[in-house]
């Protein structure tokens, strides 16, 4: 390798070392604000600004889902095993939306520590299988507990 | 190989006249690869293989979109190696495939955004949102359209091809923190289903449609790259003899 090219190469090896490295330290500090939705125990550990409109995440709790009658309402308890918050919602819910399955709330935690929620999304989990498979693992009902993929890296 | 023959084959294969006569020979062993495992794909993904046991039909379009959204992010990382072998050795067959795979890159990132979209309604509830995975899969499309846009703007080749060599490597920055943005942070988009350490989470009889169809993109992505480089190529040259020769005699 020629001198030049090796100047050269070292330069652009430079650039990627320090993009990657600017880069790495703004996502680090805007962690928080990444994030797209809060697990039940970062709220219950108080590291989740209460007083404004924020995604909460994580299982429908088994046995949880009730709906007081107009049809439209729906109560039930979004847990990720540690802790467990109580969700309220008025709207039409997705497909996926089932206990055991993971879901995103979007609102507000009132004084009394319910979630006051305006839009729910389902999330998938990211396994595929036929209904015979399926039937076989008896899945469907899904974790009991908060999957990996339902938490961002510590 | 040995040091001087890698040389040799580095040397022979950045000569332009040579790349644009055995190009010719290879698109065919691009090609049919590229047609046969799409084919399976499609057909085997759409007709074949049984429904999800949660979605139903919806998830089919798996075959389309995590093919599309692989080639998004390994054309990117492509253009950047080509970038540093442009800009470190000035080879300008380097140059003119970063030039053609931009836009056969923007068009898998369109494909991948698109087809996430129609999946999202249905199954999460929403087209969009600005979770990690989906910003940052958007801000690939407009790096792709950036280098495009770069070139077009740029009167003198050399200096266009040295400004996409440039934006490909910062760019590149991007395709770790989208394919981990699933890891790092809480997204609506789940994590991955086939990871080449950890197996996979899908049946086997789903899953072989779908290697075949990433695998049959990325040979439909080198088909269509090397026949921009062609079209790169003679324009880029139009006035050296050897265009001409090539020109009028066919």
């Amino acid at each position: 390798m020629t001198r030049t090219r090796r100047r050269r190469l070292l330069l652009v090896g430079s650039l990627l070392v320090g993009l990657g490295g600017a880069a790495a330290l703004m996502l680090t500090a805007f962690k928080q604000d990444v994030l797209y939705f809060h697990e039940p125990s970062a709220i219950a550990a108080g590291d989740v600004p209460i007083n404004t409109r924020f995604r909460i995440g994580g299982l429908v709790a088994a046995g949880s889902v009730n709906r007081p009658g107009d049809g439209l309402s729906v109560n039930f308890k979004i847990s990720d095993c540690a802790a467990t918050v109580p969700v309220r919602y008025r709207g039409t819910l997705p497909d996926l939306f089932r206990e055991g399955q993971g879901v995103i709330a979007y609102g507000k935690l009132d004084a009394a520590g319910e979630f006051e929620a305006d839009q729910i999304l389902a999330k998938h989990d990211s396994s595929y299988m036929s209904p015979d498979t399926a039937r076989a693992l008896k899945a469907g009902t899904a974790d009991a507990c908060m999957p990996a993929n339902m938490q961002a890296a510590r | 190989m040995t040091g001087t023959g890698f040389k040799r084959w580095f040397h022979r294969f950045g000569s332009l006249p040579y790349f644009y006569d055995v190009s010719a020979r290879w698109a065919v062993w691009l090609a049919v690869p590229a047609v046969v495992l799409i084919g399976y794909a499609l057909v085997a993904g759409l007709f074949v293989v049984p429904p999800d046991y949660q979605q139903g039909d919806v998830f089919r379009i798996i075959y389309i979109h995590v093919p599309s959204a692989w080639l998004s992010l390994f054309g990117y990382t492509a253009m950047a190696v080509a970038g540093v072998v442009a800009l470190v050795w000035r080879l300008k067959i380097a140059e003119i495939f970063i030039v053609a795979a931009a836009p056969v890159g923007a068009s898998f990132t369109f494909l991948a955004l698109v087809t996430g979209a129609i999946w999202g309604e249905p199954t999460w509830g929403t087209y969009w949102v600005w979770d990690a995975r989906l910003t940052s899969e958007l801000i690939l499309l407009f790096l792709y359209l950036g280098v495009i846009a770069l070139h077009q703007a740029i009167e003198s080749p050399r200096t266009a091809a040295r400004a996409c060599a440039l934006l490909s490597i910062v760019g590149v920055i991007n395709v770790p923190i989208i394919h981990y943005s699933v890891v790092w942070w809480t997204t609506l988009h789940q994590g991955s289903t086939v990871s080449l350490t950890g197996g996979s989470k899908m049946d086997a009889d789903m899953l072989w449609p779908l290697l075949a169809g990433a695998l049959g993109f990325t040979f439909l992505f080198g088909w269509l790259t090397l026949w921009g480089m062609r079209v790169q190529l003679l324009w880029r040259e139009r006035r050296s003899r050897w265009v001409m020769k090539r020109i009028t005699h066919g």
